[in-house]
């Protein structure tokens, strides 16, 4: 029985569709994702590997037939058909990835919109001078100081009014420094209680460094002389590494510590800890200056 | 490498190799020769001896990353592996690659006799080993170490000497860049033979055109933060380092506006290549003429408005991380164009899959891969999580390997016949084929996954859970290894015992086909003849009295 040829192709469409529409949900390449905003990140990019995998599977099938079907046969010297192109086909390829791309470019406005990278009423307030460290600033656009832009990702629009806990973090060859402004904590982790906005003042005391979290997909450089911003809201308790993604020196690869996304009660006590030990090693410091 | 002015060129060399024109000796081309024949080939094998280096750069690389500690090399001595490594496959071996087709084939390909300039063309060349041995010569200060972006603090900070040689070599390279540029758009805007106007050149010509562009107006900036960052460095000044006030954003700014440029710099000769190529072994003419051509000017266009991607996790405003995101997506589409059409070309044709063709179809596989990796990480939200990582390790080696390294070596097998008056052998460059392909594949594929789920680049020490991946990358470039030996005997074999090659062993319709191989020393006995256009195949088959093209042209080159 011989199957048209156009049968062939309707269900080789049907196969390709349903294929791409698979494997961009179940690709498993991206790891857990460990806030909201980082699933959507990963919903995006699903959507580029349906796309991309279609495109692929088009593309490298096109090329495989040809190579069976089109083959010269030995000994015939003739030339395929003299076909130098066909406008119709040529607009509709110049229009496909056209719209691939400004619906992509939307998409992922969207995305980065919703992730607090662009934030209308912080570029309203352009010009102003905005008090430092004012607590719900997601100044994304603007700079702390009112002199230059600020950098990085600021709350997302939902989560504007929300009451952040600020962390000031400090990149230096090779180790993260993390400061907690409202208890004085100061540690080479990053303590972070679950399901409550963080927001991180992020800059680099010698050379650029990149503050890196897979987990929340998230990543800024620590650019010495200029403050950047991460906010995110942490929403599953664990451990994650935190990943130096800029090359600093000989020893970046071991520029790295731990995220640890915690009970708000395991939170309170890993401060209290701290704030503890740090006083009574003031205290001491205090102390011994005295003694003589 | 630089016996430089040895022997003087010696134009009207007499002697007989059994043919009747002029031939080059052998000692030509370790001269300062004017003929662009000879600076292509110089070009050539200068830029192969350069890969050797970058690719046992990469196989020490490679090595160390089998396993999660650093053990092989030091991490200091890492990071120059790979500084070196980079700069040196892209500034000497895939930049001056492309300048040797460009330099072979131009005059050829528009009939005419040499370039332009042909002195500024030999000065142009004879700065890449200069540049190149003073840029290996580094090792034995302590080489660069700071990535072939050398971003400033860092690049202030690590190894003065090395890093100021790094400056220095760049300069050269980008200098002999900017001449050889400057002679290609003016030969191929003025010098065409009468009858081919700027729509009946070859595409390979459209492609350079486009470069050239991009070349002129790109690398003049790069030298201009190479020269402030050689004042940091040096002088103490303070244009890009903080500590006095400096800021080390501008010159990310200044870098990338050539080095997003450079990338189809480095990848646009190729496109070049790999238009002439299929159409050839397709037996088809190229789907699109006009298509592909304006898409060259448009990517060249479009790359330069792009090139704050590579800082969106850097110094750049929200606002601005949209609009480039805007323009690099924007990229797609010509670049698409281009990925459709040479489908398109194969699509219904005769192919004849040789070496060549096979290396044309490995291309348009393996590019793909980076085309679409390439959209991927235009959007900001998922850049923002794979900048830096292997994720984009692997994303520009589909680009740069699988594209033009892939295209290269298509271009080498299709025109060694018209460079030696020999073919190379087929079945050695099928094995050739087979081995880099799988080897290619197998080394990068990995890296995207090894890039999403977390681990970073430029590193020698890295997190235990990668290794196996690592260790089918590391195996994978040990086939991609191997794969130069079937290539390097393939060479030298044919070039002694290589079936020869006659004017046209393809069947091909641009000009350098007409003339002897490889070509007399001013290309032409008599003035070529355009009696087609570059792909115009198929019109033989509506021929009755089956009078095949060779016939034709040797007939053309006959008349006169
Ligand atoms: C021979 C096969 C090759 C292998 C096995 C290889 C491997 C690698 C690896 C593993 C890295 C990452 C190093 C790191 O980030 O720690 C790298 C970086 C790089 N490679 Fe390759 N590569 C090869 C060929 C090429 C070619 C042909 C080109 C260009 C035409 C190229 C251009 C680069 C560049 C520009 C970098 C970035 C260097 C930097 O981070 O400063 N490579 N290569
Ligand atoms: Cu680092
Ligand atoms: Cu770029």
């Amino acid at each position: 029985m011989k199957i048209p040829s156009n049968i062939l192709t309707l269900i080789a469409g049907i196969a390709l569709t349903l294929i791409c529409l698979w494997y961009g949900q179940n690709h498993g390449l991206m790891p857990i994702a460990a806030s909201a905003e980082a699933r959507t990140v990963d919903e995006l990019f699903n959507f580029m590997m349906t796309i991309a995998t279609g495109l692929f599977l088009l593309i490298e099938g096109v090329l495989i037939i040809s190579i069976f079907k089109f083959r010269r046969r030995k000994g015939d010297l003739t030339d395929g058909p003299p076909i130098e192109g066909n406008i119709p086909l040529e607009i509709v390829w110049t229009a496909i990835p056209a719209v691939i791309v400004f619906i992509l470019a939307i998409y992922s406005f969207e995305v980065y919109n919703k992730m607090g990278g662009l934030d209308p009423m912080a570029s309203h307030d352009m010009g102003t001078q905005m008090a430092h460290h004012h607590h719900n600033d997601n100044l994304v656009a603007l700079d702390l100081e009112g002199q230059e832009m600020a950098l990085g990702l600021g709350a997302s629009p939902g989560n504007k009014d929300e009451e952040s806990l600020v962390v000031d973090v400090n990149g230096l060859q090779y180790a993260w420094l993390f400061t907690y402004p409202d208890t004085g904590v100061v540690s080479g982790e990053l303590h972070v209680p679950v399901n409550r906005q963080v927001t991180l003042n992020i800059s680099a005391a010698d050379v650029i460094h990149a503050f890196w979290v897979p987990q929340l997909r998230l990543k800024q450089d620590a650019v010495p002389g200029r403050e950047a911003q991460l906010t995110f809201v942490p929403d599953r308790v664990g451990e994650y590494p935190i990943i130096c993604a800029e090359l600093c020196g000989a020893y970046h690869g071991a520029m790295k510590t731990t995220l640890f996304i915690e009970t708000e009660a395991e939170y309170n006590q890993w401060v209290q800890n701290n704030t503890f030990a740090q006083e009574s090693f003031l205290d001491e410091a205090v102390a011994n200056y005295h003694v003589p | 490498m630089s016996t430089a002015t040895e022997t003087k060129e010696n134009p009207v060399s007499q002697n007989g190799h059994g043919s009747s024109h002029k031939q080059r000796k052998w000692q030509d081309y370790f001269t300062f020769s004017t003929d662009h024949k000879v600076i292509g080939i110089q070009y050539l094998v200068t830029s192969f001896f350069f890969y050797f280096i970058g690719g046992f750069l990469a196989e020490i690389v490679r090595t160390e990353l089998a396993t999660p500690d650093p053990d092989l090399v030091q991490p200091e001595m890492y990071n120059q592996m790979f500084t070196m490594h980079g700069t040196i496959m892209l500034f000497l071996w895939i930049i001056p690659a492309g300048a040797a087709f460009a330099n072979y084939l131009i005059p050829l390909m528009i009939g005419a006799e040499d370039m332009a300039f042909p002195r500024l063309n030999a000065v142009a060349f004879w700065m890449i080993p200069v540049g190149g041995v003073l840029l290996i010569s580094s090792f034995f200060v302590g080489a660069p170490q700071a990535g072939w972006t050398s971003y400033p603090p860092l690049s202030l900070m690590s190894g003065k000497w090395g890093e100021e040689i790094w400056i220095m070599s760049l300069l050269i390279l980008g200098t002999s860049s900017i001449l050889g540029a400057l002679n290609f758009g003016i030969t191929i805007l003025t010098m065409r033979i009468p009858e081919m106007d700027l729509n009946s050149m070859p595409l390979f010509c459209w492609s350079m055109l486009a470069t050239s562009a991009l070349v002129l107006i790109g690398t003049p900036v790069l030298a201009a933060a190479l020269i402030l960052l050689s004042f940091d460095l040096i002088a103490g000044t303070s244009f890009f380092n903080p500590v006095g006030g400096g800021d080390p954003i501008i010159y990310q700014h200044m870098f990338w506006f050539y080095s997003h440029p450079a990338v189809y710099i480095m990848v646009m000769p190729f496109f070049g290549v790999i238009s002439e190529v299929i159409p050839v072994h397709a037996r088809k003419p190229i789907f699109g003429y006009r298509a592909i051509a304006y898409s060259s000017l448009a990517i060249a266009f479009l790359g330069l408005i792009v090139w704050a991607h590579h800082m969106f996790t850097s110094g750049t405003p929200g606002w601005l991380r949209m609009f480039f995101m805007a323009t690099t997506m924007l990229i797609a589409v010509p670049t698409g164009i281009k990925i459709f059409s040479w489908c398109a070309t194969i699509w219904g044709g005769k192919i004849e899959l040789n070496s060549a063709m096979l290396f044309g179809i490995g291309f348009i596989s393996s590019f793909l891969i980076g085309g679409l990796s390439g959209v991927m990480v235009a959007a900001v939200p998922f850049d923002i999580h794979v900048h830096d990582t292997y994720f984009i390790v692997a994303h520009f080696h589909y680009v740069l390997f699988g594209g033009s390294v892939f295209a290269l070596f298509a271009g080498l097998y299709h025109w060694f016949g018209k460079m030696t008056g020999r073919m190379l052998n087929e079945t050695w460059g099928r094995i050739h084929f087979a081995l880099t392909f799988i080897g290619f594949n197998m080394t990068f594929l990995p890296m995207h996954q090894l890039g999403l789920l977390g681990m970073n680049r430029r590193i020698a020490l890295y997190d235990p859970q990668f290794q196996s991946l690592n260790q089918v990358c590391t195996i994978g470039s040990y086939i991609l290894a191997v794969s130069t030996l079937p290539l390097v005997i393939n060479v030298l074999w044919s070039l002694i015992k290589g079936k020869k090659a006659g004017r046209n062993p393809w069947r091909a319709l641009t000009l350098e086909w007409q003339t002897t191989s490889p070509p007399a020393i001013e290309n032409f006995e008599s003035e070529p003849v355009l009696w087609a256009g570059p792909y115009e195949y198929g019109i033989d088959s509506e021929n009755e009295d089956e009078e095949d093209v060779e016939d034709m042209l040797t007939e053309v080159s006959a008349q006169s």
